[in-house]
């Protein structure tokens, strides 16, 4: 569960939309419009991979109900 | 893993809200994940937000989203609650009902721009104005996003549209109107906001409003108004990210983000409403018991019953509605399935009037009667009209006291002649004539006995006063039409 403990952003690559939202509202910059597209052919939003602070601001700018999951931070590892 | 650390794994994330179903099943197509909105779409995110407050408020059970006409008249491949699509418009007056006859449910009137402030006006003034059990959200993007971006009620001045060319001009469209400050004016609305979902900031506004508007509900306090600046970029014909910005930059000048009413503290909870009264008390109160009929049933009268199809007409002011009920309560009272069907003109006295009436021991399938077995005309146009429609071998009832000449057209019916306004003056009761007109189809038919029309008579009629005239008027007609012709 090493991985669990770090926040971090999942972007359902077949669930997004390319809208651009998520990475206009990110505060820390982390995401953004990579050149891959997807079944519908939109370009689709993706993590840097590093900065994200579990903040949950991309979920909600995100229009899709389930494309964009959260992980918070968990500070109490099990 | 245990159930406490799924918990905890579940609280560490922030995902797709339980509001919503797992998979959008009654979606049509192969991409049962993601939603029908266009990339950018201001509807995701109002949704989003409804789903997670219903889910967090623990209301989805007992909630009923009313769609509107417009996007989200597909609101219902989404939430994981009840749902009721409305005409144009008129989601506040569905929401109404839902409301009324579901005490305690929760129920969110979601509507547009287009719906709520053109076709709905009227509809959304006035449930506000009642405080109804609701909460609407109202999604104001300036446009018919639908349709292809017309002008609506909210678009901005000057804004282009596919019907404003050359931009909206006030003296034409009128201004762009303040749903939100308009509601705030009346009375019963507990809570009116308006709020955008145009960047984190103003999304998070919008999340807290939409909360405390189902809180309020959910406690009793009626109506509340969450008015919702939100973006349409393909209707607006612009970049998803450029669409949010002009929500800001543009639309809010217009449109302030701001609370106009909250007065759900100092709001005394309304008691919850009494529901219509149940079926028994329905049927107590109009004296429609089925149990309860005015003759004894009769089995052999019922198997034997052949089917009438009449059809009673004249001008108005002559009692051919009445005489149409009369006997649709005669197959009634008698046990038969009845349907009575009247066609008139606006007028009380004076234009044309008929009525349909069907008679059977089955299940009838339509009230309409096109080829009667039986016609009853009071007057000449009346028997021209649907003389020629009535069955071969079938019955035609004429009242002579108006139509003076033979009827020739048909020879292939039976036609009965009696002069309804003589033998109702004859007895002092002018307006008799379709006593008269009744009788004659019993007397000729034999579908019902003199005596139940009589026992009918004295039990049905209003005026108590003419029972006794009616009745010689009903003796002396079936006299005269066994003495006419069935002697």
């Amino acid at each position: 569960m090493e991985e669990a403990t770090t926040p971090r952003v999942e972007i359902s690559f077949d669930q997004c939309k390319g809208c651009e939202l998520c990475v206009i509202e990110c505060p820390k910059k982390c995401l953004f419009m990579s050149k891959k597209i997807n079944q519908f052919g939109y370009l689709v939003a993706e993590y840097s991979g590093k900065d994200c602070t579990g903040c949950g601001i991309c979920f909600y700018a995100c229009p899709e109900p389930g494309t964009i999951t959260v992980y918070k931070k968990i500070k109490n590892k099990v | 893993m245990s159930t406490t650390e799924e918990t905890k794994t579940k609280s560490d994330t922030i995902s797709k809200p339980a509001g919503f179903v797992e998979d959008f099943v009654r979606k049509p197509g192969k991409f049962p994940k993601v939603t029908h909105y266009c990339p950018g779409c201001g509807h995701g995110r109002v949704h989003k937000l409804i789903a997670e407050a219903m889910a967090d408020l623990e209301i989805g059970d007992k909630t009923i989203l009313i769609s509107p006409v417009g996007c989200t008249v597909f609101a219902y491949y989404y939430f994981d609650c009840g749902n009721l699509q409305a005409a144009h418009g008129r989601a506040p007056a569905v929401a109404t009902g839902v409301g009324r006859s579901n005490p305690g449910s929760i129920t969110i009137s979601y509507q547009g721009d287009g719906d709520l402030g053109a076709i709905g006006t009227a509809e959304i003034i006035h449930a506000a104005n009642r405080g109804e059990d609701m909460t609407v959200i109202f999604v104001n993007n300036g446009i018919y996003g639908m349709t292809g971006g017309q002008m609506a009620p909210t678009t901005l001045e000057g804004q282009v549209t596919s019907t404003s060319p050359y931009g909206r001009d006030i003296r034409d469209a009128g201004h762009p109107m303040r749903m939100a400050e308009i509601i705030a004016t009346l009375e019963a609305p507990v809570f009116v906001e308006r709020v955008a979902v145009s960047d984190s900031k103003n999304i998070m506004k919008a999340r807290k409003a939409i909360r405390k508007a189902l809180q309020s509900q959910k406690d009793g306090h009626g109506f509340s108004f969450v008015e919702i600046l939100s973006a349409c970029p393909i209707g607006w014909k612009m970049k998803p990210t450029d669409a949010v910005k002009r929500v800001n930059d543009e639309m809010a000048k217009y449109f302030p983000i701001q609370n106009f009413k909250d007065k759900i503290a100092e709001h005394q909870p309304y008691p919850p409403r009494v529901t219509t009264p149940d079926n028994k008390k329905i049927i107590e109160v109009l004296g429609v018991n089925k149990d309860v009929r005015l003759f004894k049933k009769d089995q052999k009268f019922l198997d034997n019953f052949k089917d009438q199809n009449i059809k009673i007409a004249g001008f108005g002011g002559q009692g051919v509605l009445l005489a149409g009920t009369t006997i649709g309560y005669l197959g009634m009272e008698t046990g038969l399935n009845v349907t009575w069907l009247p066609s008139y003109g606006p007028e009380m006295r004076g234009g044309t009037a008929n009525c349909n009436v069907v008679l059977s021991n089955k299940e009838i399938g339509s009230p309409m009667v096109e080829h009667p077995s039986a016609l009853i005309a009071m007057n000449g146009p009346s028997l021209e009209e649907f003389g020629p429609t009535v069955k071969k071998d079938g019955l035609i009832i004429i009242n002579s006291s108006v139509v003076k000449e033979e009827y020739t057209k048909r020879n292939d019916v039976k036609k009965i002649y009696i002069p309804m306004n003589e033998i109702a003056e004859s007895l002092g009761v002018m307006a008799a004539a379709n006593m008269a007109a009744v009788t004659a189809f019993i007397a000729a038919t034999k579908a019902f006995e003199l005596n139940h029309l009589l026992e009918l008579i004295k039990h049905n009629f209003k005026k108590k006063h003419l029972i006794e005239q009616n009745i010689a008027v009903i003796n002396k007609s079936y006299q005269y039409v066994n003495d006419t012709y069935f002697k």
